[in-house]
This record gives structure tokens, sequence and C-alpha cells, in this order.
């Protein structure tokens, strides 16, 4: 088998009509990565043993009930890498820190059991920022993964590897965690599409927390049909995280209004981005939809309340960690975890808690006020994900706000528990991929998916490998 | 204090809260770069918030509960100790907290 397939569509079709086996699909990837990942640095654990029991099932699955099989097992035969955030029982699983560099979970999170359930095929974990802290994936304790691009830019974060291992054709979809933008961004950065899901659709549990009221469970992939069915496993009600609920999702309709929203299109955003965007805006505009320029005033205070809200609760849930039940001691945190933790203390200590905290906490009402009033006048939005394409390695990791300056356009969609959808939308002059990203209300995912459908036929869309893998 | 500057000890007192053992270049270091953050975001204090509730989470979920029945898919005594080598009769062994003196 030359290539492997690069939608879920094409791999159930071939592994049903015996083009390919499952394991020769693993094969492929696992060669693949023995090539890539020592450059690229996307994988942190291979799971080679565990992608082979699985292929050899889904082989078998397919020679007794045929296609049937896909009706039992919706991502029959899909490969998928899992951001080194989500628990596999027996495999080592990091945070992509020190802290946990020996760790080997005895249970694996809600996603990643769905997904095998479904008939998925775990090729490893993925390098991201540790404990998803950070924009370009270079505050990994494991060193920087690399955009399959170019190797001197950053594949965006925190999901780095996630993002990368779709982008360079190692996996055929990945797992993310999106606390302050950590899946649009990479995936934007790598040209793949990247899904934020409502707040509370898809269960947390099993998967290291950053912060909690933020932590949405997200993937990448290549197109939207795949996204959605990838959602379609993930999504629902589950016995071990109390704030999920099943909807109730909306129904797209025919002739939908998108937001432009000004304050998204301000100094600082790259020319190229602005573009990006606008002829995505202009593309659904020729298919009938309405573009209403509006505001959500907020927007600029947005990173504020998100580096009060988000290390708050980053130093609370990295309280846990005592080297007692798993894991190394606490001076094994890196520079960004305690630099996180400092600040989360801080601003939660006696005598500063009504000035940052419980203030932090008023204006996420307002940001999500903002939000309230644009959905009685539009049904999703269009904004930049990024203020400017991928930055060289190195460019920003010295200064830490500047680093944080990099979320300003994703964040909000956290504190308002949006649903955000990054899609690819082209390259720039340096050849680095370009995109834009779609919010709607809380549960609009089928309305974000009618779009990027309609983008992906409309713009004549292909799924594009990184290094022509 | 003035609000949005640390100060050396500050940085101190915080670190002692969240149990983390700093050198003195770090804390030189997390003092300059938490000062600045913690400086840009108290521009939050310009925005007016009166009678503003605040929002701690966005589901609009309250009091979610189950039966309070034994579930089998808990993890065995052997696996929620699999993650140290520093056992006891099946106990974690944890640090001392108390001396012997008492105090």
């Amino acid at each position: 088998m030359p290539k492997t397939p690069l939608t879920i569509f094409q791999t159930q079709e071939g592994l049903i009509k015996k083009d390919f086996s499952a394991v020769e699909i693993v094969d492929c990837y696992l060669e693949s990565i023995k090539k890539k990942n020592q450059r690229l640095n996307i994988f942190l654990t291979v799971s080679e043993e565990v992608a082979y029991r699985q292929a050899k099932k889904v082989d078998e699955a397919i020679a007794e009930l045929g296609s049937g099989a896909l009706e039992k097992y919706p991502l029959l035969g899909c490969a998928v890498s899992h951001k080194d955030l989500f628990l596999t029982k027996g495999i080592r699983t990091t945070a992509g820190s020190k802290v946990l560099e020996n760790y080997v979970p005895a249970y694996s999170s809600t996603v990643v059991s769905r997904i095998e359930q479904a008939g998925g095929i775990t090729i490893g974990k993925t390098n991201c920022d540790a404990w998803a802290h950070g924009a370009s994936g270079e505050n990994s304790d494991y060193g920087p993964t690399k955009n399959p691009w170019n190797e001197n830019y950053v594949p965006g974060g925190s999901s780095s590897g996630s993002a990368a291992s779709v982008a360079a054709n190692l996996t055929l979809f990945a797992t993310g965690t999106d606390t302050g933008g950590s899946v649009r961004q990479p995936a934007s950065f790598c040209g793949v599409f990247g899904l934020k899901p409502t707040y509370g659709a898809v269960p947390r549990y099993g998967v290291v927390a950053m912060a909690s009221s933020l932590d949405s469970m997200g993937h990448f992939a290549r197109t939207t049909d795949d996204i959605r069915r990838i959602f379609d496993v993930t999504k629902a009600e589950d016995s071990k995280d109390s704030t999920v609920r099943n909807g109730p999702y909306q129904a797209t309709a025919s002739r939908l209004k998108i937001g432009l929203p000004k304050e998204y299109f301000v100094k600082g955003v790259s020319r190229q981005v602005e573009e990006a965007v606008k002829n995505a805006a202009r593309l659904f505009e020729r298919q009938g939809m309405e573009i209403v320029e509006m505001s959500l005033p907020h927007t600029k205070y947005a990173i504020s309340v998100y580096y009060i809200v988000q290390p708050a609760e980053v130093c609370s849930n990295l309280g846990r960690y005592d080297a007692v039940r798993y894991g190394n001691a606490r001076d094994t945190f890196g520079a960004e975890a305690k630099r996180r933790i400092m600040l989360g203390t801080y601003v939660l200590s006696s005598g500063y808690y009504d000035a940052y905290y419980l203030k932090a906490m008023k204006v996420r009402s307002k940001i999500i006020e903002d939000f309230d009033k644009a959905w009685e006048k539009v049904d999703a939005i269009i904004a930049p994900v990024s203020p400017t394409p991928p930055f060289k390695l190195g460019e920003k990791s010295s200064d830490p706000l500047k680093m944080y300056l990099a979320d300003i356009f994703t964040v909000a969609g956290n504190l308002a528990g949006i649903p955000g959808i990054s899609v690819p939308s082209g390259f720039d002059k340096e050849g680095l991929p370009l995109g834009f990203q779609l919010l709607g209300p809380r549960f609009s995912e089928n309305v974000l998916f009618s779009l990027t459908d309609l983008y992906e036929k409309v713009s004549g869309y292909q799924p594009k490998v990184a290094g022509n893998a | 204090m003035a609000m949005g500057k640390l100060s050396k000890s500050d940085v101190e007192h915080v670190a002692s809260l969240a149990k983390l053992k700093l050198s003195p270049e770090e804390i030189l270091k997390f003092q300059k770069q938490l000062s600045k953050v913690v400086s840009y975001v108290g521009e939050l204090s310009q925005i007016d918030t009166l009678n503003v509730e605040p929002t701690s989470q966005t589901t609009g979920l309250t009091n979610v509960v189950r039966n309070d029945e034994l579930k089998a898919d808990g993890l065995s005594q052997e696996e929620a100790l699999s993650g140290t080598e520093k056992t006891h009769n099946g106990y974690f062994v944890v640090p001392q907290v108390f001396d012997k003196e008492g105090s």
C-alpha cells in the first residue's frame, strides 16, 4: 500500500473493499513516524503493540461482518493519535511534563474509550506544551514540536503534536484539548480542521485538567465530514463528568447570517490573516449568506480575564501533584507551569481575590453577554484564529506576556463556553498555512458544520499533506 | 504594596503557599515576569461591573447527582496503587506531617 487514505470515508471504503487491511494501515503510519518523528518531535510515545492488536480486531470484524461492521463501529480502522493529556490505560501519559515522566494510567479517559469502542486504532501519544500551557509547543518538557510545513516555525499549541501528526499524515485524526485556543490555533498553524466543541458537550473525564471551567475536548481532522463523525462518537453524557449535557443541538437553516466582529480586525492583525478571513466571508456572501458587521465590545478584555481565571484554576488543579500516588515531586514542574501556579495562587490569595479573581469572573459575564446579544442578530461569527501566521521557533518564548497575547482571538470562546471550528484556507507567501474560525452559540455545532461543509465544496478544498508524505 | 507590582517577599510568600521551592534566580525572574502580567490584567479595574453577577461556569447545570450505588468499573486496590513504588501493606506511604515530639 503506497499511501494512507486521507479521510474516514476513504479509509473505510478501502478496508471494506479489501484494497488494504487495518494492519497494513498501521504498518504505513508507523513507517512514516519512524522516518519523520526524530526531526519533527511529534510523538512522545508510539503505541505499536496496542495499534496492531486493535488493527487485528478491525480486520477480524470486517472478515466476520463485512460492511455491517461500519454500523457497529463508526470509526472502524481509523488511526488516532491522542494528545498526551488524555489518559490511556497501559500507555504512558506525560501531559508533556517531567512530573508525569513515568506515569502509566490504570484507566482511560472517556474520549479514548469511546474512540476505541468505535473501532479506532491508537497510534500513539503526541507532544504538547506541558500541562497544555502554551501557544507554540515550546513549553513541552520534551522539546518543541516542529511545524511539518516548515521546521523553523512553531506548529502552534498547546495541542502541537496532535495538529502536526494530522498535517504530516502520521495518523488519520487526533484528539486535543482547547482551554484558550489549544485546538483551533495549532489546527490553523498546521493547515487542518480543528473543533473546539461547546463546553460540556464532550466529557473531560480522564483528561489531565488544566482549567476546569474552560477545558473543552476537541479533535483534528482533514474534512468537516470527519470532524462531524468523530464528534458523534466523543459527545454525549457520561456518568463520570457531571458538566456534560446532550445539547439540545441547534438545527441548521438555509440562509444564515454571519457576523464580522470589528474587534477582531484591529492593529496587530497581519494583512494576510485578515485577507484570509475576509475572502472566506465573501465566499459565504456569494452563497447567499448575509454578512453583518457587528461589535463584541469586551473582546479586548478577554485576555486579562483569561489570564486570571485560567491560572487560578491551574494552580488548583496542579495542587494534586504531590508525588504520593503517582508522578515526580513538585520541583520537576517546568518554568511555565511554575509561573502559572504562582500567578493563580497570587490572584486567589488573601487581599487580592476581589480585585483580580472576582473582578475577572464579573467581566467574564460581560463577555458572555456580548455573545448572547450577538446571537440575537447573527447565527455565527467569522474571525481570525491568531493575529499572525505561524511564527518562528524562539520568536516569543522569552517573553511570557507576548506569548499570552497570541491567544487573543481564541480565549473569548472558552470564557463563553461556545463552540468554534478552525478551517484551513490556503497558504501565505512563505508557504505556511492560513485559516479562519467560525464561532456559534452553545450547541450550534451542526450550524458550524454546515458552513464549513459549504466552504469546502465551494472553495474546491482538497486535504493536503505537509512534506508531501 | 501597590497593585500590579510584586515584591521579592510577595513572590516568596506565593511560592510557599503553592509548595514550590524556587531558586534565587527564579524568584528574581518571576518577580519581573509576574509583575508584568499582573499589571496588564489590572486593566479590568476600568470596567464597571456594578450589579454584574460573576460567572464561574457556563453549563447552567446545578447539583448533578446520581444514585448512591456501587459501580463495578472502579479501580482495584492494586490498580490504584500502581502509580507508585512507595506502598506499605496496601497503603500509600506519605511524607511525615507531624514530628515525633509533638508540638
